[in-house]
């Protein structure tokens, strides 16, 4: 049968669509050019000039370290949530997966202003603590999600092999059940590692002084800095997360073997 | 005599099996709650607690130092009721629906063709719906502010064509705005056609074909009602995250294109007045109440269904 070709040409035209911004990004960070209206030559000018700016680098530290911090609180919550779903059903549940996957249709402002009101009315002081909670509230959704689609697929025989045997809850879940989830929570882990590296917004609501992010500093930069170095500073951050996104494939890909 | 005693004990045996059988039950409860608990509680104090706070503070006086004072007051509802505001959401409603709407037309035919190809060619091009989905969200943005730059490559490539005056802004306007919305929000709407129409049987389009339809009709009245559940989510999870935009419209929009979001962010980060940004986001949070109510109820019934499916 013929196929129609319609699809075929939307889907290239949304696949242009998507790509082509970053490529003319990645480009114009290797132009000489202050401006980037025109191409004036190869440089890696503006990639030395980053080496030199100290708040990013600031930035950058104080980005890492929520990540990291947010990324643990947010795997093994959001992995105990997913248990949680999978193992019970019932009104106890119903609510709990309500609370989770609301967080990832509400809008971030509204998201962020809460999260403000809540901290201001309980006299906290706003900075790196307060983003380290908001990043965690929000990633906890995505690491459920995604190990619960894991625990899902999974293929329980096994599990319940290990307890015909006369293994234990605990040995079963600790020695079967948790490996074989490894991929999955680890994959989930780096989602969390991502989105608290990438967020604005509700960053932007719960910080304080001295508690800049890398993607705050970017906002003001877009707002008030050179466009150039942040060219430069895009590029690395996308070679970054292709990086960690190839991880992440080979990771999920480990399972289908 | 020994009759009663039999009776006796085994009534006592039986209520001794009721009583473990409670037990472990209650054990399943107890465990239950234990293994919730930990999420349920942080979502608990750090989501839902503060959505409700936002309602509370609308009703509180402001103080000129940005702090929230104590005592109740309407007189931040009524400032609410203020004709400036109504450009404002026309626009933000508008422009919501405006993304949606481009975003499902280039979604379906998008998550039809990905879902119909060979399974090497499908994970290539999944991945490359993915990978927006996990570029820094700022940076996507910024690359479209350089392009739209008054010195950027499009307008000049416009202007040497005559399509465009050399006076007319690209940047800083709500089809700016509307152009960046369905650039980020698109992803978002492509997942979960793709999902429905991967589970879609397409020996449905053939048979139809083979029975008359024309390509269109079969794939609008074969195709369409069939993966009806992905398009509603993708309609709603474009829509929703819409309505509260507040970076795009800051960064590309310019006066022009200012959305409810970035009233909200005005009122706290320039007149550092919380209550009034916490009105501003309760009327905000009420309109997005009811496209939520759905997809939650969409979500629950899918997530039963599954379960039922497993036993």
């Amino acid at each position: 049968m013929k196929r129609n070709r319609v699809p075929l040409v939307v889907t290239a035209l949304v696949l242009v669509f998507f790509y082509l911004p970053m490529v003319i990004l990645i480009i114009n960070s290797f132009n000489a050019s202050r401006f980037g209206g025109s191409w004036e030559g190869f440089s890696l000018y503006w990639y030395a000039r980053l080496l030199n700016e100290h708040e990013i680098w600031a930035a950058v530290e104080n980005t890492l370290v929520i990540g990291v911090a947010a990324t643990l609180i947010s795997t093994l919550l959001g992995t105990t949530a997913a248990f949680a779903l999978h193992r019970y059903a019932g009104t106890l549940q119903k609510a709990h997966y309500t609370l989770i996957y609301t967080p990832l249709v509400v809008p971030e402002v509204l998201m962020g202003m809460s999260l403000l009101l809540l901290f201001v009315s309980l006299g906290v002081d706003l900075g790196l603590f307060t983003i380290f909670l908001a990043h965690v509230t929000f990633c906890i959704s995505y690491v459920a999600m995604v190990v619960l689609a894991r625990l899902q697929d999974l293929d329980f025989s096994i599990v319940e092999a290990a307890r015909d045997l006369g293994a234990g809850w605990w040995t079963a879940t600790w020695r079967i059940l948790l490996p074989l989830l490894a991929p999955g929570i680890a994959a989930a882990g780096l989602l969390a590692f991502t989105l608290s590296v990438d967020d604005f917004v509700i960053s932007f609501f719960v910080a304080g002084p001295g508690s800049t992010t890398l993607p705050i500093r970017i906002y003001s930069m877009i707002k008030h800095g050179s466009p150039p170095l942040i060219n430069a500073l895009s590029t690395i951050l996308l070679v970054v997360t292709f990086t960690v996104l190839l991880i992440t494939q080979r990771l999920t890909q480990e399972k289908k073997r | 005599m020994q009759l009663v005693l039999a009776r006796l004990r085994g009534r006592k045996l039986r209520a001794r099996q009721i009583e473990t059988r409670m037990r472990s039950k209650d054990r399943h409860r107890l465990h239950e709650w234990l293994v919730s608990l930990p999420s349920l509680g942080w979502l608990t104090v750090f989501f839902l607690f503060p959505s409700l706070i936002v309602f509370a503070i609308a009703f509180k006086p402001s103080n000129p130092f940005g702090g929230i004072d104590p005592g109740w007051t309407l007189d931040t509802i009524r400032s609410l009721v203020n004709p400036a505001y109504l450009p404002i959401i026309w626009r933000t409603l508008w422009l919501s629906f405006m993304t949606t709407l481009v975003c499902i037309l280039l979604a379906t035919p998008t998550g039809y063709y990905i879902a119909r190809s060979e399974p090497g060619r499908q994970r290539l091009l999944l991945l490359a719906v993915i990978v927006p989905f996990w570029t820094s969200f700022l940076i996507r943005i910024f690359a479209w502010k350089v392009i739209l730059h008054p010195d950027g490559a499009v307008k000049r490539a416009l202007v040497f064509l005559h399509l465009l005056s050399p006076d007319t802004s690209l940047l800083y306007s709500s089809g700016a705005v509307l152009l960046v919305m369905i650039y980020t929000f698109l992803p978002f709407a492509i997942l979960p056609i793709y999902a429905a129409a991967e589970r879609f049987d397409f020996r449905l389009v053939e048979a139809a074909r083979d029975l008359g339809a024309s390509p269109l009709g079969a794939f609008l009245r074969i195709f369409l009602p069939g993966v009806r559940r992905g398009m509603v989510t993708a309609i709603l999870v474009v829509f929703i995250p819409a309505l509260g935009s507040y970076v795009i419209p800051d960064l590309v929009g310019g006066p022009g294109g200012e959305m409810i979001g970035n009233k909200i962010a005005q009122r706290t980060f320039v007149d550092r007045n919380l209550p009034h940004a916490s009105a501003l986001s309760a009327c905000l949070m009420l309109a997005v109440l009811v496209p939520l109510l759905l997809v939650l109820m969409q979500q629950t019934q899918k997530r039963s269904q599954g379960k039922a499916n497993e036993t």
